[in-house]
């Protein structure tokens, strides 16, 4: 962008302006500020570097894959690891590998859908029940505390069961148990922001109840929020994990994670350790990256967690 | 306190009444009705003799009011008639009084172990924040959050199998019947369980002890020059404790829901695995039966902790 002015233009189009823009707002804000997280949260960066290289594994998937993930092969069954089948071939001589690789889409997927829906409809009536306080809280209130009996697998069971195993249902699933604990985190955070002087400020000059909320009280509940939402994603890729492996999640020929570990992983332990070692640690790589990822962040936006002086 | 107590009781009711309709509603937000999904219509698509629906509704109490059915159910539930489990024919109350004695003992050791590893390993993290210990112990924590129980389970199964030559356990031998035998039967599940518990635990001790550390009076502490251990033990970890309390009694009560994949792996017949089957074999009634029974066990558990917190923490009782 810069030549251009070297060559005696002092001309600047709008778009090297922006382009200028934008690029100082990176300069300036955005990598000092992953400088600094990666710096003071080492463990939290290995988190972001882990969610990084799943999302890439699963975008590239069809590059990076070396087989088919539904080949069916009798001839390749239960192939140790090798050189032509890096980590082995399951009971259907597909390669474990190609299927992992697939795995990452539906993990990403389920895992983000279903954290997102879950833990935006809980902060969105967590705003709503701090804000509107009275009544409408107490009911929210009461009804997500009956929610909050319900362990997470214990209700997504429940739902899958009821409502059967397909692709929506199953993030429906994940997603329902998720809305209450995360109302429960943001309206408790939103109650203290509502009591702010600029709140009362904004009511005062006539504005609006959705202006107020989506002007003053959002902003301001967005840190517990994303908080929630990336402890979220490690628990509803587990939760589609367990759904997959009891047989009440994503069905077969899927190549999800937790399905590659039910039925045949166990009763061939024996014969193919592979078959059940590979799929688990996929699992628990995924999980441990969202874990420490969220972990961090929390510790880098909630000011009580921060590191004495 | 006893004023307090009886308020908490009371307050329970409403909960309690609550998660029925949350589970009745459930169960019948189905498309059709609950008899149509036990027949098998929902993904094999077959055809269903409308005689069977019929007989089936009439046995379910489908055909009446909607109100009328949750009331005899709750009416039923409150009177310990559990019904009877479609599959088996056997009464639930049965089948549950023959598994709960193992799931409650996996419960119960996975918690006792779980928190003598939590506390201290919590407590060290945060009291040397930010240090490897720290990270060290992290990594731990967040492992034992991050590792399916499942694969935990397969894990120290395949061990068990290649060097042991493990098999499953056919029969449960209960504790009071032979405890070694009981023991070697239950060890691996609770260690599976227990991990993933003394994880959270962990994490919940780290924050608490953090933010005790910020006090005042931690900090008046520190400045009369008492020793790091005084400062910890008596100051910092005994006002640290009631979140960790909270944490460890919650989790008791939801490890309800860890059994359910754990029970699974081991081929264990708890009350887990008992809810799985019963999915597996459209067994509804038994299936909202026993989401319900977690309901109230989680329900009863977090009555308990909250009377305990009232206990130890002597702002709370004169409310």
């Amino acid at each position: 962008m810069a030549g251009a002015t070297h060559d005696g233009q002092l001309a600047i189009t709008t778009q090297e302006l922006q382009a200028m823009a934008g690029k100082s707002w990176v300069a300036a804000h955005a990598w000092p500020a992953i400088r600094k997280f990666i710096v003071t949260k080492p463990l939290g960066a290995i988190g972001g570097a882990v969610i990084l290289l799943m999302v890439l594994t699963a975008i590239f998937a069809d590059v990076l894959a070396p087989y088919d993930p539904y080949e069916i092969s009798q001839l390749l069954q239960f192939k140790p690891p090798s050189l032509s089948h890096w980590l082995g071939t399951d009971e259907f001589g597909r390669d474990l590998l190609t299927r992992l690789i697939y795995g990452a889409r539906i993990a990403l997927f389920i895992g983000l859908t279903a954290a997102f829906v879950g833990a935006t409809a809980g902060a969105v009536l967590g705003v709503i029940s701090a804000y509107m306080g009275g009544k409408v809280d107490l009911i929210l209130q009461r009804v997500m505390d009956v929610m909050l009996a319900f362990p997470l697998l214990i209700l997504a069971l429940a739902i899958v069961s009821v409502l059967g195993r397909s692709l929506p249902n199953v993030v429906l699933a994940i997603a329902i148990p998720i809305i209450p604990r995360t109302t429960r985190i943001v309206r408790s955070s939103a109650l203290s922001i509502k009591e702010h002087i600029y709140v009362e400020a904004a009511r005062a000059v006539g504005s609006s109840h959705p202006w107020v909320i989506m002007r003053h009280i959002i902003p301001n509940t967005m840190a517990p929020y994303l908080i929630m939402l990336t402890a979220q994603f490690g628990n509803a890729i587990l939760v589609e994990a367990s759904l997959s492996f009891l047989g009440l999640g994503t069905a077969e020929p899927t190549p999800s994670w937790g399905l590659m570990l039910s039925g045949g992983a166990v009763s061939y332990a024996e014969k193919a350790p592979w078959v059940a070692i590979f799929p688990g640690l996929a699992i628990s790589l995924a999980v441990f990256g969202f874990n420490l990822f969220g972990d961090s962040l929390r510790d880098a936006l909630d000011p009580k967690l921060r590191h004495r002086t | 306190m006893w004023q307090y107590i009886i308020k908490r009781i009371l307050l329970m009711i409403p909960t309690l009444l609550g998660a029925a309709l949350v589970v009745f509603l459930l169960m019948h937000v189905v498309p059709g009705d609950i008899a149509l999904l036990i027949l098998g219509t929902g993904e094999q698509g077959g055809d269903v003799n409308l005689q069977d629906l019929e007989r089936l509704r009439t046995k379910m109490g489908l055909n009446r009011p909607l109100y009328e059915q949750f009331f005899s159910w709750v009416w039923n539930i409150a009177h310990l008639d559990f019904g009877t489990s479609l599959w088996s024919g056997a009464p639930v109350l049965e089948e549950l009084r023959i598994r709960l004695p193992l799931t409650l003992e996996v419960a119960l050791f996975a918690t006792l172990i779980s928190t003598i590893i939590a506390i201290p390993l919590g407590t060290l993290a945060a009291i040397r924040q930010d240090t490897w210990v720290d990270y060290g112990v992290r990594v731990v924590s967040i492992g034992g959050l991050a590792i399916p129980a499942f694969w935990t389970g397969i894990l120290i199964i395949l061990f068990l199998v290649i060097y042991f030559e493990w098999s499953p356990p056919l029969v449960f031998v209960p504790f009071w019947e032979d405890p070694w035998e009981n023991f070697a039967q239950l060890v691996f599940p609770i260690v599976t369980v227990g991990y993933r518990n003394a994880a959270i635990g962990t994490r919940m001790t780290r924050s608490a002890v953090l933010e005790v550390m910020r006090e005042d009076y931690i900090r008046t502490a520190w400045a009369k020059g008492l020793q790091e251990r005084i400062v910890v033990i008596k100051h910092t970890l005994k006002n640290a404790m009631l979140p960790v309390i909270t944490i460890i009694g919650a989790e008791l009560a939801f490890l309800l829901g860890g059994l359910v994949v754990t029970e699974t792996v081991f081929t264990l017949n708890g009350l887990g695995r008992f809810m799985v089957d019963a999915i597996l074999h459209r067994d509804i009634p038994v299936v909202q039966t026993m989401v319900l029974i977690t309901a109230f066990i989680i329900v009863f558990v977090n009555l308990i902790v909250d009377l305990l917190y009232a206990w130890l923490d002597p702002r709370i009782s004169y409310r």
